[in-house]
């Protein structure tokens, strides 16, 4: 029993080393939040280019209106600084509001997309904003499932 | 069975993360690690503006104008307002890679490296970005694993990078970073205000109460005024001077650490890429753009996993709790994962489970097999409580 988890937990590591791609952040416009959307070499085979790139230009035109330096972020600032910003304490800012519609447009892009291709695309902000990782999902449960073959025979 | 749910204990984010902050009220408040200078500003502020409201205000409110010491109150909450907000925010620290994405940025430095020959010192990792036509270099940061955003510094003091890095504050007690540089420019901006009002308005004072007491009885009656006029006269000249270097800095948008380092001073070096070559539009930036907010989730909440004896944790026994609601179902679909974690002799309470694993004949009951099982029983077990 011991060698088999530890196969286990060597096939899932492994698994997950070999399988994720990093999308990472394209720092030309300095430093506001945009992803490169070079389409990469591994995702080849997996996903059509012109999907991949829609997604990425989506979110980065959604962190593009987040971080968008106009009237409506003037207005907030003003008046978060004349209560002593202590009306962030109630109100949520805009930025967050674009990170839940983010969050939304990333599982309805798992759900129609990218899962049935096997990928698993996460919340950049669940990594600190710099990468945009795709999981490969479905070599884990290959490998997995041959393992359960052998055992229950 | 539902004891042992009960006892068992929720773990916020918080408590795992690395680095040396201090944390309080479950993670509400991030500060860095010596908070002693920044218990002398709180106590030096407050006891001020107490001695300005006891001594001075009584007497100006009635001979002056009831606005001043209304004045001065709002002052002090807005500067103590900025002093928290600068204290207690996350300044905009860079979470550490995981292992997957630091083996992957370690792949491509291998790979961009070539073979290094024995011996020999392997490359510097840098690595170099084209901004607003300039090349910027990015460092690796040998602590956090990853190649260190374009402004992000490392903090040694907080063991933390922190993005658009200006300095560490030991007089807020936390690192000065993108989340809430404008909390501490606006709270060095009112200070310099408060500071110069107090000091003014104790001049005043004196001057009225000593034409018609003479100077020495108001001396005496109103000991604390010798007290602020030291205190003020001394925060003065560093707090005045440093929101002038600040302002300085921000119509150039600079940071501290860059200006240090002198990034981008001198003929031979890159001209700074990230000023719009306008004051205005510096200014803002900094002090108007958008709030950024925290990418560190404090207090999410992670769920227990190996030691907990509870069969509920088996579809989320990992150690990292994903808010993405699609892949929390594909882990619940793929059972092996979490369960790889569940140990077969602490599943005593699931009586249909330990039978099947028992009597799977005659093999080593590997974890595989029951596993399956393990989460029917578990789901079973859920929906009979």
């Amino acid at each position: 029993p011991a060698d088999t988890f530890h196969n286990l937990q060597e096939l899932r590591h492994s698994a997950s080393l070999a399988t994720k791609v990093f999308i990472q952040r394209d720092y030309s416009d300095s430093t506001i939040c945009k992803f490169q959307t070079k389409f990469p070499a591994e995702l080849d085979s997996r996903i059509e280019r012109s999907l991949f790139e829609e997604t990425v230009k989506t979110l980065n035109c959604y962190y593009g209106e987040a971080e968008k330096i106009g009237g409506q972020s003037y207005l907030e600032g003003c008046l978060a600084c004349a209560t002593a910003y202590i009306i962030f304490l109630c109100m949520e800012t805009r930025y967050e509001k674009i990170l839940k519609k983010i969050s939304m447009y990333i599982q309805e892009q798992n759900e129609k997309i990218y899962a049935p291709r096997g990928l698993l695309l996460t919340d950049p902000i669940e990594r600190g904003m710099r990468v945009v990782s795709f999981a490969n999902t479905w070599d884990v449960f290959l490998s997995v499932g041959t393992t359960l073959k052998e055992n229950v025979s | 069975m539902s004891a042992v749910m009960i006892t068992r204990k929720v773990t916020r984010k918080w408590e795992k993360l690395p680095g040396k902050n201090t944390f309080c009220c479950d993670g509400r408040v991030m500060m860095g690690r010596q908070k002693g200078v920044f218990y002398l500003t709180l106590f030096l502020i407050v006891g001020t503006c107490s001695l300005f409201f006891a001594f001075e205000c009584p007497y100006l409110a009635v001979h002056l104008s009831p606005a001043i010491p209304v004045f001065a109150v709002l002052l002090f909450v807005f500067v103590m307002a900025m002093l928290l907000r600068t204290s207690f925010s996350d300044p905009g620290v860079l979470p550490r890679a995981l292992p997957e994405e630091a083996n992957f940025i370690e792949m491509e430095i291998e790979a961009a490296n070539g073979n290094v020959m024995a011996g020999q010192r392997p490359p510097p990792r840098i690595k170099n970005v084209q901004i607003n036509n300039q090349i910027v270099k990015l460092k690796y940061c040998y602590t956090c694993k990853i190649f260190r955003p374009p402004r992000a510094s490392h903090c040694s003091i907080c063991d933390n990078c922190v993005d658009r890095f200006d300095h560490h504050c030991p007089w807020v007690g936390n690192c000065v970073g993108k989340r809430n540089y404008r909390y501490f420019y606006l709270f060095t901006l009112s200070l310099s205000l408060l500071t110069i009002y107090i000091f003014a308005f104790n001049i005043v004072h004196v001057v009225l109460r000593s034409v018609d007491s003479g100077f020495v009885n108001t001396i005496k009656e109103t000991p604390g005024t010798v007290l602020e006029v030291l205190v003020c006269f001394f925060t003065l000249w560093s707090v005045v001077g440093l929101t002038g270097f600040h302002t300085y800095l921000i119509s150039l948008n600079q940071t501290t650490n860059e200006d240090i380092k002198g990034s981008w001073s001198g003929k031979n070096r890159v001209q700074n890429p990230y000023s719009h070559k306008s004051i205005i539009k510096n200014c803002c930036e900094v002090l108007c753009s958008p709030t950024y907010p925290s990418v560190l989730d404090r207090r999410g909440v992670m769920l227990e996993d190996l030691s907990s004896p509870t069969p509920s944790d088996a579809s989320a026994a990992s150690t990292h709790q994903s808010s993405n609601p699609v892949s929390q179902t594909t882990k619940s679909s793929a059972p092996l994962i979490p369960n790889e974690h569940t140990p077969d002799e602490a599943k005593p309470g699931i009586g249909s489970g330990t039978q099947k694993s028992t009597s799977s004949p005659k093999e080593e009951k590997p974890p595989s097999p029951t596993s399956p099982n393990a989460v029917a029983p578990a789901v079973i077990k859920e929906s009979s409580h």
